[in-house]
């Protein structure tokens, strides 16, 4: 059994083929980065594993189980979370909120106990604070700080795919996608999300699935590499093969006329 | 700066001394506000402001913070009042079980309309929802069961062995349950189902992606809202000690909705001020006419520039004009206003 596998998975709007059976497998513990241009379709298989879309054809398996037709609540509660290519955060709550609703599928207050926090001693007052240093870790963690209590609509587009990420950590997921996580940022926040993905990766033992257009950061943490064009996948291999690879040339920089 | 020693103070009732402080010095207020006052018609607008802040409560929940409009309000107040008096009357129910009872008929109902309202949003859900509030004001007013255009008469209201047949006793029990009811929806928004609420109304995809339940929770904050709603339906049927179907009509409906936006979306207290203020306006404005020079004039204007009726609706046009005013200088409403009043004490005198 494997810990991560999509089988022949397609997906079409319309008559458009946006994934073209694309079937591939991730080892617990790996960094697996999706690459391929604007429009290959890596998005969309992102939203087909974790239940966004339904996908035409094909089949996803989460250590054992089969994922597709769950909803994305169901997908999280099984230990799967993400970020996304453009930043959806809470805008309107504080840093600390937004992690705190990534422990949402750990905690058990419902209506009436959170109705009736009274006090530190009570379930909900209780389970606040078990929660609250779980999140408190994760700030240390990605050094946010400064930011803890600040609404985060206003903050910095760094910081915010930071607390992204924090929230996608605050799940306790085994798997966790990344979709872009160093779109838009200059090269130091860069260097500093490379090794907090690779912390993510030795330390917290999470498996990471990565899709990055800078290649040079693919080349430096992935394990394994899957090309993707137009939906159907030209490639995979470890980083230098798939860079040495034709196809995946002809993609990126064209062809000759 | 306030600086915290433990989690804990992140969602405590009163995070300070001073706020605890406050809090009696308001309940004590509260409790001798009836001896205080010159006449009885004080206690009747209090009793109004207690029962129209539970609503907008209910409705903030919905609206404010969990991000789904509802025009169909007046519908569950209707469905507390009625189902509070047909369970005493016909059931034989005591008060105390028959009020309960009905907020949570009311909440079943708001559940219901919950359902479609996973796929309706923005005008769709409100034309649905004002579709609900009128209909079942007309659906109640033709059944004879209830009473039919006639209404229904409130019965005797005991508890226990405590008789309450003046609005001084049935104060104490408004304002005990709106006390109550306030601090549990503050809890509420402060903890897990209220962070879900939120996140829901800031980002449903991200908010499904870290696991929360879009079916589950839409339709709890519409349970939740109705229920409040249909608790104070059953304590204003008790206001008049009785009720008709011609009262809950689209316009109590639509006030409900200026309390809550006047008060502030997304605010507990902007709840608390916005209902005070609407039912505060609402009363007074009925004796516009009577203010020296402005009543004057504003007959005049009357007179000479609407219809028959221009006088008698003058209360809502200056209500109006009142909310569209807020509405400009400050989007957030009252608690708006508040959060620039203590943000401006902050650093004042500078």
């Amino acid at each position: 059994m494997s810990f991560f596998k999509v089988e022949n998975l397609s997906v079409w709007f319309g008559g458009l083929a946006a994934i073209d059976g694309v079937s591939f497998e991730v080892e617990p513990g790996q960094v697996f980065a999706v690459i391929g241009p604007n429009g290959a379709g890596k998005t969309t298989l992102f939203n087909c594993i974790n239940g966004i879309y339904k996908p035409g054809k094909g089949e996803i398996f989460f250590k054992g189980n089969e994922i597709v037709g769950l909803k994305p609540d169901a997908v999280a509660r099984m230990g799967i979370a993400r970020t996304f290519q453009n930043i959806e955060l809470f805008d309107h709550m504080t840093t600390m909120e937004n992690l705190m609703l990534g422990r949402h599928i750990h905690m058990k207050t419902g209506l009436l106990r959170g109705a009736f926090l009274w006090g530190k001693r009570s379930f909900a007052g209780r389970e606040e604070m078990v929660h609250r240093e779980k999140v408190e870790s994760i700030i240390d963690l990605l050094e946010l700080q400064s930011v803890r209590n600040k609404f985060v609509g206003a903050l910095p587009y760094g910081t915010q795919k930071l607390i992204e990420l924090g929230r996608a950590l605050a799940l306790e997921p085994e798997l966790l996608l990344l979709d872009e996580p160093c779109a838009g940022m200059n090269a130091e926040e860069k260097q500093d999300m490379i090794f907090w993905i690779k912390d993510i990766q030795d330390e917290l033992g999470i498996t990471v699935l990565l899709i990055e257009h800078d290649m040079k950061m693919v080349m430096d943490i992935s394990d394994q590499v899957l090309a993707i064009n137009f939906g159907r996948p030209i490639t995979q291999g470890t980083p230098q093969e798939v860079q040495q690879h034709p196809e995946v040339l002809a993609a990126y920089l064209g062809e000759d006329a | 700066m306030d600086r915290k020693r433990s989690y804990y103070e992140d969602v405590a009732l009163f995070d300070s001394k001073a706020k605890l402080f406050w809090f009696f010095v308001l309940m004590a207020f509260l409790v001798a506000y009836p001896h205080i006052v010159p006449s009885n018609s004080y206690i009747y607008m209090a009793n109004l402001m207690a029962i129209n802040i539970i609503v907008v409560l209910g409705l903030n929940l919905l609206v404010g913070f969990t991000g789904q409009i509802s025009l169909g309000h007046a519908g569950f107040f209707c469905v507390g009042a009625y189902a509070t008096i047909t369970l005493m009357i016909h059931a034989g129910l005591p008060f105390i079980v028959a009020l309960p009872a009905a907020a949570l008929i009311s909440a079943l109902l708001g559940f219901l309309l919950g359902l479609p309202a996973l796929r309706l949003e923005g005008p769709y859900l409100s034309i649905a929802t004002l579709g609900f509030g009128i209909s079942i004001t007309k659906v109640i007013g033709k059944m004879q069961f209830f009473g039919g255009r006639q209404g229904l008469h409130a019965p005797e209201l005991t508890i226990g062995s405590w008789n309450l047949d003046t609005d001084l006793d049935f104060y104490y029990l408004a304002v005990g349950l709106t006390v109550l009811l306030t601090i549990a929806a503050r809890n509420i928004v402060k903890t897990r189902v209220g962070r879900a609420f939120i996140a829901i109304r800031e980002d449903d995809i991200a908010a499904q992606t870290t696991g929360v339940n879009l079916t589950y929770y839409k339709t709890l904050a519409f349970a939740l809202s109705a229920f409040y709603t249909g608790l104070a339906g059953g304590l204003f049927a008790f206001v008049l000690r009785f009720i008709e179907p011609e009262m809950f009509t689209l316009l109590m409906s639509i006030l409900f909705l200026a309390m809550v936006v006047v008060g502030g979306l997304g605010s507990i207290m902007g709840s608390i001020t916005g209902a005070v203020l609407i039912t505060w306006l609402d009363l007074q404005l009925r004796h516009i006419l009577t203010i020296p020079y402005i009543g004057d004039w504003l007959r005049t204007l009357s007179q000479s520039w609407f219809s028959i009726t221009g006088v008698s609706n003058i209360q809502y046009i200056v209500l109006g004009t009142i909310v569209v005013l807020i509405m400009v200088f400050e989007p957030l409403g009252l608690y708006g206003l508040w959060i620039r009043a203590k943000k401006y004490w902050k650093t004042w005198p500078f």
